[in-house]
């Protein structure tokens, strides 16, 4: 027997089992879809150790599953009510396992419009990505109690809008897509925030991104803005291997060591983002992914294009006017003419609401100050920053900052 | 050298309550078993039982064969499946099961065949 096994091979193919028995028996047993998922991983579990791992582990696992839902249903004492189920089951349409197309339906299913965003992230970790409610909740560091009760939220909610499984053959509506792309787009930032289970959030990344490939790679799905949101996630984890230490140490974009990018997953965002131009909708994932483009184009910070990447956080405020895009096109502002002018218009957002528990402003005064001169104002500004919420990770480097100004 | 059989014993609820991810690392480490057990020549076979079927059969009052439908177990815990391994003692077989996943959600039961 092959001791080797594919990493993740379980998780994945939980989704898998799960998508396609939704699109078999319907949304109204996804329920149901999932224990047996579970308990088809079970058998493998117990059966694969002696007999070894099958040649095509997921149909195995989806022929377990069915029998299992069928058993299930053939139990319940009103036969009669599951017959059409349970004759869709049998019907040789549904032994041709059309995994991807389950995979992006049941995408499209737990983030539907109608279900709130946090519900659909959960869902959709829980039933394509195969994630445990207590992995969900680690990685969203949230109670396990809360996650939980945000799957059977959008699970109620998909059994009494009647919501379907299906994927849009004609015309997709767009609202249907955005919200896909948002959920993708969530999912990927609380991955690659800083703090909590390092692993687990490589993973949230790892799962937007294949998610975005798929929608990105489909006939019924795919759009400009798939590839557009595809390229910033590619570009922006490409910098992953420079950013975090084995401590978790967070390494800023001017002190990352270029060289440890990832180049082909650069090349490949670059392409994507090339391929994404071509519709007339300008969306946030176009200019994010722009941006990104920028920083992965620069040889050194020096020689970052911040003049092209100010422009870009312009246009992005114009679409999506928040004050952290704001404080971001400042930060850029402040590199392409200087410090002066980023703490002016700093300054206009001081005192936004939205940012007053913020790290990120303070932090960034702080850096501006310190260029101006003003080490007395900057460690007051890093002092600010280190009373807000941030990560371990993150306190220590403001904490490092902090005390390279006391030593000057 | 005497074949030994392992009685594996299990609670299958113990599993529902695993995320994939968590299931996927005790297969590992019980392939990783036996792998090894395989490596070193000790391993004769095994196999997985069904778990929710059997049959008991006894004898019942005036010769009447009686037949009922198992498994049964005193506790929750069933013979979920069996190895037939090769050792030279009883301590050699239960230090070979020592480091076996299978203890990590149940018992083991070691017996050696009797050979006289």
């Amino acid at each position: 027997m092959d001791g080797e096994i594919v990493e993740a091979l379980f998780r994945r193919e939980f989704g898998r089992v799960v998508s396609t028995l939704t699109r078999i028996f319907g949304p109204r047993h996804l329920a149901l879809a999932e224990d047996v998922a579970q308990d088809a991983l079970i058998k493998a579990l117990q059966q694969w150790p002696h007999r070894g791992v099958p040649a095509n582990p997921a149909a195995w696992l989806i022929l377990v599953a069915k029998n299992l839902a069928l058993d299930s249903l053939r139990r319940e004492a009103s036969l009669t009510a599951k017959a059409d189920e349970i004759a869709r089951a049998l019907s040789p349409a549904a032994t041709t396992p059309e995994v991807i197309d389950d995979q992006l339906a049941m995408m499209f299913l737990c983030c539907h419009p109608e279900i709130p965003r946090d519900g659909g992230i959960a869902l959709t970790l829980k039933t394509v990505c195969g994630f445990g409610t207590g992995e969900i909740a680690r990685a969203f560091l949230i109670q396990e109690t809360t996650a939980a009760q945000r799957i059977v939220r959008a699970k109620k909610l998909i059994r009494e809008r009647d919501l379907r499984f299906e994927l849009p053959d004609h015309e997709l509506p767009p609202e249907r897509l955005d919200a896909v792309l948002e959920t993708l787009y969530l999912m990927f930032n609380e991955g690659y925030a800083s703090g909590g289970d390092q692993l687990l959030r490589r993973d949230l990344c790892g799962e937007a991104i294949r998610l975005a490939r798929l929608t990105a790679g489909h006939a019924a799905t795919r759009a400009p803005e798939c590839d557009a949101l595809l390229a910033l996630f590619l570009l922006q984890s490409a910098r992953e291997p420079a950013r975090v230490d084995e401590r978790g140490d967070l390494f800023l974009l001017r002190d990352q060591d270029r060289s440890r990018w990832d180049y082909s997953r650069i090349a490949e965002g670059i392409l994507r983002l090339g391929r994404s131009a071509s519709g007339d909708r300008l969306t946030r994932y176009h200019l994010e992914a722009g941006i990104a483009a920028e920083h992965a184009a620069a040889p050194d910070f020096a020689s970052t294009d911040w003049a092209s990447i100010a422009e870009q956080y312009e246009q992005l405020h114009e679409l999506n006017p928040s004050p952290v895009v704001a404080l971001n096109r400042a930060v850029a502002l402040a590199q392409a003419q200087g410090a002066a002018v980023g703490l002016r218009e700093l300054e206009k957002i001081e005192h936004h609401p939205a940012l007053e528990r913020y790290h990120l402003l303070p932090a960034a005064m702080g850096a501006l100050w310190r260029e101006m001169g003003d080490a007395a104002r900057a460690a007051r500004y890093f002092e600010r920053a280190l009373a807000c919420e941030c990560s371990a990770p993150e306190r220590r480097h403001l904490e490092k900052q902090l005390g390279e100004l006391a030593l000057a | 050298m005497h074949q030994y059989l392992l009685i594996l014993r299990d609670d299958p609820a113990i599993f529902h309550q695993m995320s994939p991810q968590q299931i996927q690392e005790v297969f590992a480490k019980y392939v990783a078993w036996r792998v090894r057990m395989q490596e070193a020549g000790r391993l004769v076979g095994g196999n997985k039982l069904e778990d929710n079927t059997g049959r008991v059969l006894s004898a019942g009052p005036s010769n009447q064969m009686r037949i009922t439908d198992g498994p049964f177990a005193e506790s929750k815990e069933l013979i979920g499946g069996y190895f037939m391994i090769n050792a030279d003692s009883y301590e050699d077989a239960v230090e070979l099961c020592r480091d076996c996943p299978h203890l990590e959600y149940g018992a083991i039961e070691v017996r050696r065949v009797d050979k006289m």
